[in-house]
């Protein structure tokens, strides 16, 4: 059995206070392993996002607990929580999110900074990076000058910068044709299967089922079913 | 691939001045025309300080009633000065969320943060300062020679540097609200897509 680097118990988030109160989760208790690739699916609304906000400690929970690496991320000191963000989870967004005012390479380099890593070797990572997403020829590009797919990769080689445990996805595809999402899930799952890069990613995508381990269906807010492929 | 001996040492430290220099720079150049106005802005209101400046320096005059109205018109560009840097940098902020929250998924902490955009209005702040006092100052040039009053160059140079150092002092006020406000932008604000 892979080990574990993610688990949450009970976890719960509730939006607002009183009569306008949203429960965008409901006591979700599961556990996710080292190396796989899972999506989670779910109706619009169900909790999706918020899920992959708490896993990625991003926003605390109202109840539970979520434990990265067998850390309860709630107990982390806010500089504690950065470092986390910086070195152990990966994200990538549905709207790319690169830093629009750098080139393709500074926004791989950045998080690697923040790592510490010193310039001239943070640059020279960086490269292997956007190498293995096939965008090294254009690295001094802006991001407004990248096609959506192509965005996508650079996010994809920045997420993947200190060598995270997990790479979070919020629906990656949902932003590109058909083609280009074909693309960035192959992409995935060969990082996934080549790297052995944890890959979770929530996707209203049915192409983006195909290729995962397992998948978990989100309803209300309540992981309903947890289904597994082989 | 995952390092479990890394996610126990935790690094306290910020990645070096530079990289939150380089980000300010970046962020400038690419808003170029909006940041020109607002340092214009900055310009006019010094510009207008310096000039009252050597005005007071020059009067032969010490009527304590002009002296009063100088003040008070000095100070009240100023205050315009400074609350139009705030709501521009205010209005920066709220415009930037995705990218403040997507810093802080790369591991970016709040003081990185308020570090870049305290170094944004600085940058505004100093260009617009000195251009301004230069060109108060040179303005006032020809009013005081016409006068016939002298004023050592000693003078007008620390009337330049007054200028600049009470418009930069003036940034870095107007800058804290908003820097305040980018630092506490949650990171959960990456994945938002509407506004
Ligand atoms: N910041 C917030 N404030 C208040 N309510 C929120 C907030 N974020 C999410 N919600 C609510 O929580 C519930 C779950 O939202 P969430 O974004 O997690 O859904 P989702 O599964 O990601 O949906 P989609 O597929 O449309 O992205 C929704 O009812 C939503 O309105
Ligand atoms: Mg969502």
């Amino acid at each position: 059995m892979a080990e574990v680097v993610v688990r949450t118990t009970d976890l719960a988030k509730q939006y607002g206070e009183g009569e306008n109160a949203v429960h965008a989760l409901n006591g979700v208790t599961c556990a996710i392993y080292s190396g796989e690739y899972l999506s989670i699916v779910g109706p619009s609304g169900s909790g999706k996002s918020t899920l992959f906000n708490m896993i990625g400690g991003l926003d605390r929970p109202t109840g539970g607990s979520v434990f990265i690496n067998s850390v309860d991320i709630a107990q982390l000191t806010p500089k504690e929580l950065a470092f986390l963000r910086c070195h152990t989870i990966g994200y990538i967004f549905q709207t790319f999110n690169l830093i629009t005012v750098r080139t393709a390479l500074e926004n791989v380099v950045l998080p690697m900074l923040f790592a510490g890593l010193s310039p001239e070797e943070a640059e020279e990572r960086a490269m292997k990076k956007l190498d293995l997403v096939g965008l090294g020829h254009r690295y001094h590009h802006r991001p407004a000058e990248l096609s959506g797919g192509q965005q996508q990769r650079v996010a994809i080689a920045r997420a993947l910068a200190n060598d995270p445990a997990i790479v979070l996805a919020d629906e990656p595809t949902g932003n590109l044709d058909l083609k280009t999402g074909q693309e960035i899930i192959d992409l995935l799952r060969r990082l996934n299967q080549e790297e052995g890069v944890t890959v979770i990613s929530a996707t209203h995508d049915h192409k983006m089922l195909g290729v995962s381990d397992r998948i978990f269906h989100i309803s209300d807010g309540k992981l309903e079913r947890i289904e597994e492929r082989t | 691939m995952p390092n479990d001996a890394r996610t126990t040492a935790i690094k306290d430290t910020d990645p070096p001045f530079w990289v939150a220099w380089n980000q300010a720079l970046a962020s400038i150049r690419v808003r170029f025309w909006r940041q020109a106005i607002t340092t214009a802005g900055v310009g006019l209101g010094i510009a207008f300080f310096t000039s009252m400046q050597i005005q007071r320096l020059a009067e032969t005059s010490t009527d304590p009633g002009a002296q009063v109205r100088s003040v008070w018109l000095a100070g009240t560009a100023l205050l315009m000065c400074l609350v139009g840097i705030t709501n521009s940098m205010l209005m920066s902020v709220t415009e930037r969320y995705r990218e403040i929250g997507t810093f802080k998924c790369l591991g970016a902490s709040d003081s990185f943060i308020v570090k870049v955009f305290v170094l944004e209005s600085l940058l505004l702040g100093f260009m617009g300062s000195l251009l301004g006092s230069v060109i108060g100052a040179g303005a006032m040039w020809a009013v005081v020679n016409l006068q016939g009053s002298r004023l050592g160059f000693g003078s007008w140079m620390q009337v330049v540097a007054l200028g600049t150092g009470v418009g930069l002092l003036m940034t870095v006020v107007a800058a804290i609200a908003p820097a305040i406000q980018a630092a506490r932008m949650p990171a959960a604000a990456a994945l938002r897509v509407d506004v």
